[in-house]
């Protein structure tokens, strides 16, 4: 899919401007931006350290560090996540019969839904697929997801029976959500592009707290 | 544009339908000592607006969308500079801007990339001075002197500011805490401390000691993930019963002046704790009843914003609001606390500036999702404004919240502001993200309201892409707002309805060397023909002011009295104040007394 905003900025013009001044060698750190030359663009070092100036050609590089395979396979695997989730809280809106465990999935399903369109913005955005491919799929299953059985299960129940399953269920499910933020931080070099490392950490936080919220619905419905 | 009588309501949120549904489990244990109400609250109320708001489909784009204002005027639109944006997407979130610091002449904008300086002297032109490249999220700055302080968060931060990130889940190259620059020479900072912490600093606050001149001291605000102990010895996860744990505290910095790079951590307050020596003594997380927000648990300060010149900071504190005694900077102390049941995550503060009331942000979603939507309730994601006692204790007044809906692709909730320097008036300028600028009047805490604006379309209609305003403070008489993804924007007010000119010039003639949002100032005002007709107008407006006094008041004013005449009304105001007080005379004896009080320091400096 295309996104329909322009850009009017004469990004390119700029950059040209910059290499017809300050030629193409990186530059020692006190030489002073040559008249001109544009603005200048610094990188200091570590403490007690000199830095360096940027050079026009080395522009593209300030990019920086960029996106990595667990960071996509992370995204994918959290979408079907997601989703599986909404498919328990429609369950909710059917059969649940405590007050609380109706406002929480409604809460779920808001932030759920919202995320996954977070997501599968940012996936389509870097060209990477939507979908996960089967071997993925395979290994998702491991992470909290609840299976066809289980979920057969839960939408057959009835009454206080229902929550509580739901509750065990989506208990077990944000479990699996925490394991695939662990997960992603102990892999040497993902969770470092800085939308994947706000929404890890985000899930962290928020599937943390849901989980606390429910253990204490738990008990108080009865185990 | 308050026509009660056409406007348009929310419909009911989904939540207020389910509170219906009759409760059979009791409310988790909230803030200690603070009783549940068995009650079911009545449900959050729905946003108003009228319909016929510009605001309202403005058209989309990145650079180009539609626009909406008023009561301010537009100067300049600054778009980010190459190496902090990524030319195909408007959401690369590695160069999102964000916070703005200002000394002088220079403007100081964050960015998850590192910062830019850019030169202000000119407000409607500013120009870019120099690029700083240092990923590592947030960006947030603050400048004192010849220092930059800047806060690092993300597990990319590197202690050589290289753009590279980090290979190694545990590294010692790492960087996540508060870095310190030295700028005395502009064209090449440099980093002087790295001072690293455990969770990062997501958001930091300069805070001084009126007795120090020799140091000041850095608030660390970590929300992050705490580091592995392997990586940063010390560091540990745990829960309140961990006394080590790097959650339930916040870490503060001193930083000798004369010799920055010395900077360290000297306290890690544990600014929650309750009397039986609880780490988590604040609120537990969860909902505070039926029908009600859920608030995240107490274990981390969002932001805090020090108020030294009354001796307090207001701490937003993710499932709290609190105030802390700064005046021992290095050792604040929790004096008071609050918490909402509309609030989600208590993300920052702003006292007015008499100090006597404090306005709390909720950013409800966490600023990515769209929360200012027809269907969102109006106290949800909005400002909560306390008054603050004279025993420090806080009392609730009232909410505001953008008064407009937004798209479902825009982000929108309450985010970062500053107050407006209007003698006599309560005026807060505030980023809403996507949702725009919006100036709030809180003079009365009660009954909040807007008096200008501006709101650009969404950048997309298909997607939402997380952009909009940051920041919008208010520096050397312009306004200036960090837009995540379309650069700087300047702004002055105009004269309108709700604002008059000697109001805004009165505002305007209020100069600062330095401004950090989160380092509050207090503003005094020089008496000044401005000053004194900005009393007037707002007496006037409210028709709280005899004609004939108002007449006489404005003829001595536009005649450029002398001396004798200013003293001579002075008293006559004087007079009337008395009068006012026993009375005998109705009208606004506060703003009275310090119409003369202009007057007479008028006629001192003649």
């Amino acid at each position: 899919m295309t996104t329909t905003y322009a850009r009017t900025i004469p990004t390119l013009a700029l950059a040209a401007v910059l290499a017809a001044c300050s030629g193409g060698t990186s530059q020692p750190s006190n030489t002073p931006a040559p008249a001109g030359a544009g603005p200048r663009i610094v990188q200091p070092g570590a403490p007690g350290q000199a830095g360096r100036t940027f050079s026009a050609d080395e522009l593209e590089q300030v990019e920086g560090v960029s996106y990595t395979d667990a960071d996509v396979r992370f995204m994918q695997g959290m979408i079907p996540h997601h989703r599986q989730a909404l498919e328990m809280t429609a369950l909710v809106r059917q059969h649940a019969t405590t007050a609380a465990v109706r406002q929480m999935a409604l809460r779920m399903e808001i932030s759920q839904r919202d995320e996954i369109a977070m997501m599968s913005t940012w996936l389509r955005e870097r060209g990477e697929s939507v979908e996960m491919s089967v071997m993925g799929m395979a290994h998702h299953r491991m992470m909290g997801m609840l299976t066809p059985e289980q979920m057969e299960t839960l939408a057959s129940a009835r009454g206080v029976e229902f929550d509580r399953l739901f509750l065990e269920g989506m208990i077990q499910h944000h479990e699996g959500a925490l394991d695939m933020v662990t997960t992603l931080f102990n892999t040497s070099g993902a969770a470092q592009e800085s939308t994947v490392f706000k929404f890890a950490e985000e899930v962290d936080a928020d599937q943390l707290m849901e989980i606390e919220r429910m253990q204490a619905l738990l008990e108080q419905i009865g185990r | 544009m308050k026509d009660m009588g056409n406007k348009i309501t929310g419909a009911f949120w989904l939540l207020a339908a389910t509170a219906l549904v009759v409760g059979t489990v009791a409310a988790p244990e909230g803030l200690k000592g603070q009783q549940q109400e068995e009650q079911v609250p009545p449900a959050a109320p729905a946003l108003e607006w009228d319909p016929n708001d510009p605001r309202i489909g403005l058209g989309a784009g990145w650079m180009d969308a539609e626009s909406a204002i008023s009561g301010m005027e537009l100067l300049a639109a600054i778009p980010r500079p190459d190496g902090f944006f990524n030319p195909s997407t408007p959401a690369d979130g590695r160069f999102s801007n964000t916070d703005l610091a200002f000394q002088d002449d220079m403007l100081i904008q964050g960015n998850y990339n590192g910062f830019q300086i850019f030169d202000i002297s000119n407000p409607a032109d500013p120009t870019l001075a120099v690029s700083v490249v240092c990923p590592g999220g947030q960006g947030d700055v603050s400048v004192y002197g010849d220092l930059i302080v800047m806060s690092a968060q993300e597990t990319r931060g590197r202690l050589d500011c290289g753009i590279e990130g980090v290979a190694d889940s545990i590294s010692a190259e790492r960087m996540r805490g508060v870095r310190i620059f030295d700028m005395s020479d502009m064209n090449n900072p440099t980093q002087v401390a790295a001072v690293q912490s455990c969770r990062g600093s997501h958001t930091h606050t300069i805070v001084t000691d009126p007795a120090d001149s020799e140091n000041v001291y850095v608030y660390i605000q970590g929300t992050s993930r705490v580091r592995p102990g392997d990586e940063l010895a010390g560091c540990s996860g745990g829960g309140p019963e961990d006394p080590n744990t790097a959650l339930f505290r916040i870490e503060v910095v001193k930083v000798p002046l004369a010799n920055p790079g010395a900077a360290e951590i000297v306290n890690m307050p544990r600014i929650f704790a309750d009397e039986e020596g609880n780490l988590a003594g604040l609120w537990q997380g969860g909902t505070h009843g039926p029908g009600t927000q859920s608030s995240r648990m107490t274990n981390q300060c969002h932001d805090i914003t020090a108020y030294p010149g009354i001796g307090l900071a207001g701490g937003a504190c993710s499932g709290n609001g609190i105030l802390l005694d700064i005046t021992n900077p290095e050792s604040p102390t929790r004096v008071a606390e609050v918490a909402d049941p509309n609030f989600a995550y208590w993300h920052s503060a702003t006292f007015n500036n008499d100090g006597d009331v404090v306005i709390f942000t909720d950013e409800w979603g966490g600023g990515s999702a769209p929360r200012c939507r027809a269907t969102d309730p109006a106290t949800w994601g909005a400002n909560a404004i306390f008054r603050i006692g004279d025993d420090n204790q806080m009392e609730l007044a009232g909410y505001y919240k953008l008064p407009v809906p937004q798209t479902d692709t825009e982000n929108c909730v309450a985010h970062n502001g500053s107050i407006i320097p209007v003698p006599g008036r309560d005026i807060m300028a505030q980023a809403w993200y996507q949702g725009g600028v919006s100036l709030m009047d809180f003079t009365d805490p009660a009954n909040p309201f807007e008096i200008a604006f501006f709101d650009r379309g969404p950048l997309s209609i298909e997607s939402l892409f997380t952009g909009g305003y940051w920041s919008v403070y208010w520096f050397n008489g312009r306004l200036y707002g960090a837009e995540i993804s379309r650069g700087i924007d300047v702004f002055r007010l105009t004269p309108s309805e709700h604002l008059s000119a000697a109001e805004i010039a009165a505002a305007e003639a209020v100069m600062m060397n330095e401004f950090n949002a989160q380092l509050q100032p207090k503003v005094e005002w020089a008496p000044t023909r401005d000053v004194a007709q900005a009393y007037l107008d707002q007496m006037t407006r409210a028709n709280r002011i005899l004609n004939d006094r108002a007449s006489e008041i404005q003829s001595a004013l536009d005649a450029n009295a002398g001396a004798m005449t200013l003293n001579n009304l002075a008293a006559e105001i004087e007079a009337d104040v008395v009068q006012i007080e026993s009375g005998e005379l109705g009208g606004d004896a506060e703003r009275m007394a310090k119409l003369a009080a202009v007057l007479r320091g008028m006629a001192a400096q003649q």
